[in-house]
């Protein structure tokens, strides 16, 4: 995984609550056995005006000009601001993925489902939760004409639009060691072995019916 | 000692290592795996060189892609055709036991871990799938996960994590009659939203809940993630300790006596103190529809969508409004006025043999109405329509126009050929009614079984306790 560098970007503003996972990315695309490609169809029944499947040239599809991905002003995006509980459903991993490949990096929304933040941690990407009322004011901002770019440094914890205007983010300290140095959690568990084969080793007397294959 | 939770000892019983910060390193018992979420996590083995940690703590079945006209993978396409090649290829490769497609103990990955006895209670299960929350039905500690940690879990056995808060649902009961499990969670979503459960871990209590079958609490725990929680999860009792018994991955003997002693520890201790407790009076809750494109959008059936006036802000009045449009229904509209195209009975939510059973109960001697395009039935696993078919309940479902299909996920997500076309409206017995679930364009509304196989004779919604 690469580590977050603090970076200023450019703010797509998605105005809905719960935007779940087969909104995100739906299920045909999931058939891939791959990590990567994903991108070109993010969000692809609302950003399309036809059915997408997978193999489709996507640059011949006729786009919805209604959906705010496809609004010009917020081409190249790479911070996503949305609403309460997003990410909710399916625990696709695709959903990131997706999100990642298309080019977001930091997401800020006011509440995120659980497995959702959980795998965006997995994947480098940052999400950030604020209150309510500082996301209707970075709405605000980001739909007005002028674009909105953001600083987002992890170090500081900090989202900066200018010298007077900022905001700070909590988030908790292991993910956010683990985002900066780039950390594999599965190399950090594997450092654990010793850890892991003791407790194998106590519980299969305390429960040994948990470690039998009886079929 | 302090009271603990039921959560509590859970969590407890399964940290391997702590941190200071309380990250913790817990240790995962049951690792189901399906085609959809584990190619990746396999080829990241692989390219780090690394083994299963314990292979038979894993358990894999193909579901989600698989065809149910036949069991023919080519009816699927040439992408689902591999994406199931690839997780048989998988599971030969690194050793995980794999019910195929032409195993009969095949099925739906969250029923056929119960069915076999695979889900134990006080295990910690895993699963690359939000609906993984299920298992907590038997007492167990369970909840979805995403790719990198099916990868994680094969490589080390454990997953990093941090303790939830935990959440007391009660259900004051007994419920009327004709009001089942899923009538129960939809209740629930609807008091506290679909974020109300959100870093939650939720404990069912209360007549209500200790009245069901293990199949009815299945069905409960199933939809906890819509409730925004990770994991849900009931006591064990003497129905856990029946349902369990001699299933083949189950322990028997002296193993099975001493197993038994330490389940019936599996409650919440008097006094334990839960961060929140929510109370719903079971006698209030009729069978439940869905309207909109959340499972929150939820009524009685007697009921009428509500009014955008109703709304508790703007930004949900907009939802609504949105929802409305997409699934072609006005406000202030009674749900029984509501026509259908499709009836959809299976799911990982409603296909055992139970809800099966509730339906065919319905539709004894009845003829599905004539502005039904499709209606179908997939049993939850081989076994379930095994099960089904010696009771002469397939028989049944098909005398009166249903379709009696081979077990899968099916249209619940719609990623093999079973979907609604745009614009048709279904009364579905799954668990999400999101925008494009079953299809594209389709309109999804959630019920319980019964209720569905009402719907299918109708026409329409109707109270199924007014059935003749």
């Amino acid at each position: 995984m690469n580590k977050f560098e603090s970076f200023t970007g450019l703010v797509c503003p998605l105005d809905r609550a719960n935007v779940d996972t087969d909104a995100i990315i739906p299920k045909q695309f999931l058939k891939s056995t791959q990590r990567s490609g994903f991108g070109p169809n993010l969000f692809d029944e609302w950003r399309y005006l036809d059915h997408g499947e997978p193999g489709m040239d996507n640059h011949l599809r006729p786009t919805n000009p209604r959906f705010v991905l496809n609004d010009p002003r917020y081409e190249d995006a790479d911070i996503l601001l949305a609403r309460e509980n997003f990410g909710c459903g399916s625990s696709r991993e695709h959903a990131p993925w997706a999100l990642l490949d298309y080019g977001f990096k930091v997401l800020i929304a006011p509440s995120f489902a659980d497995i959702f933040y959980n795998n965006c941690f997995k994947n480098g990407i940052l999400p950030i939760t604020l209150p309510t009322e500082q996301i209707d004011q970075l709405f605000e901002l980001a739909t007005n004409d002028a674009a909105l770019e953001l600083s987002i440094n992890l170090t500081t914890q900090t989202i900066q639009q200018d010298e007077q205007t900022h905001w700070s983010f909590d988030i908790d300290l292991f993910r956010k060691h683990c985002l900066l140095e780039g950390l594999d959690d599965i190399d950090l568990t594997l450092q654990h072995v010793d850890d892991i084969k003791a407790y194998e080793k106590k519980r299969t007397q305390q429960a040994p019916w948990l470690f039998t294959q009886n079929h | 000692m302090m009271a603990k939770t039921l959560y509590d000892k859970l969590w407890d019983a399964h940290v391997v290592r702590e941190e200071k910060n309380g990250t913790c390193l817990l240790y995962i018992d049951r690792h189901l795996l399906h085609e959809v979420t584990s190619p990746q996590a396999f080829e990241g083995l692989r390219l780090a060189g690394r083994k299963p940690w314990r292979q038979t703590a894993n358990l894999a079945t193909p579901d989600h892609n698989v065809p149910t006209t036949s069991r023919d993978m080519s009816a699927a396409g040439p992408i689902s055709r591999t994406q199931v090649e690839t997780l048989d290829n998988n599971c030969a490769e690194f050793g995980i036991t794999e019910f195929k497609l032409e195993d009969i103990r095949q099925g739906i990955v969250h029923v056929i871990g119960p069915e076999q006895g695979a889900t134990l209670p006080g295990m910690t299960v895993v699963c690359g799938d939000s609906h993984t929350s299920t298992h907590g039905a038997f007492a167990a500690l369970a909840h979805g996960i995403g790719t990198s940690e099916i990868e994680h879990v094969l490589a080390t056995q454990c997953l990093i994590q941090k303790k939830s808060k935990t959440m007391q649902i009660i259900v004051d009961g007994p419920v009327s009659s004709g009001t089942t499990a899923k009538d129960i969670i939809l209740a629930i979503i609807g008091k506290i939203g679909t974020a109300g459960g959100t870093g939650y871990a939720i404990e069912f209590a209360g007549q209500g809940i200790t009245d069901l079958s293990m199949e009815g609490r299945m069905s409960l725990c199933n939809m906890t993630i819509e409730a925004g929680a990770r994991a849900g999860f009931v006591a064990v009792d003497e129905k856990t300790l029946a349902y369990v018994k001699d299933r083949p991955y189950a322990p028997s003997g002296d193993l099975w006596e001493q197993a038994v002693e330490n389940w019936r520890t599996l409650h919440s201790d008097k006094g334990a103190k839960f961060d929140k407790t929510i109370t719903l009076d079971g006698t209030d809750i009729q069978p439940q529809v869905t309207w909109g494109t959340s499972p929150e959008m939820v009524v009685p059936v007697s009921g009428k969508i509500p009014e955008l006036t109703e709304a508790t802000s703007a930004l949900q009045a907009e939802s609504w409004q949105h929802a409305l449009d997409y699934m072609g229904l006005q406000s202030g509209m009674p749900i029984q006025d509501i026509a259908l195209d499709k009836v959809f009975i299976g799911s990982c939510t409603n296909s055992r043999i139970e809800d099966l059973r509730a339906a065919a109960e319905v539709l004894k001697g009845e003829k599905v109405a004539a502005n039904i395009k499709l209606a179908m039935v997939v049993p939850g696993s081989g076994l379930v329509k095994r099960q089904a078919e010696s009771e002469g309940l397939d028989q049944l479902f098909i005398a009166a126009g249903f379709e009696w299909r081979q077990p899968g996920c099916s249209m619940c997500l719609a990623m093999n050929p079973d979907r609604l076309e745009p614009g048709e409206r279904c009364a579905s017995t799954s668990n999400r009614n999101f925008e494009g679930r079953q299809g594209q364009g389709g309109r999804t509304h959630l019920v319980s079984p019964a209720m569905a196989a009402a719907a299918a004779i109708t026409g329409h919604f109707v109270d199924v306790r007014e059935l003749s």
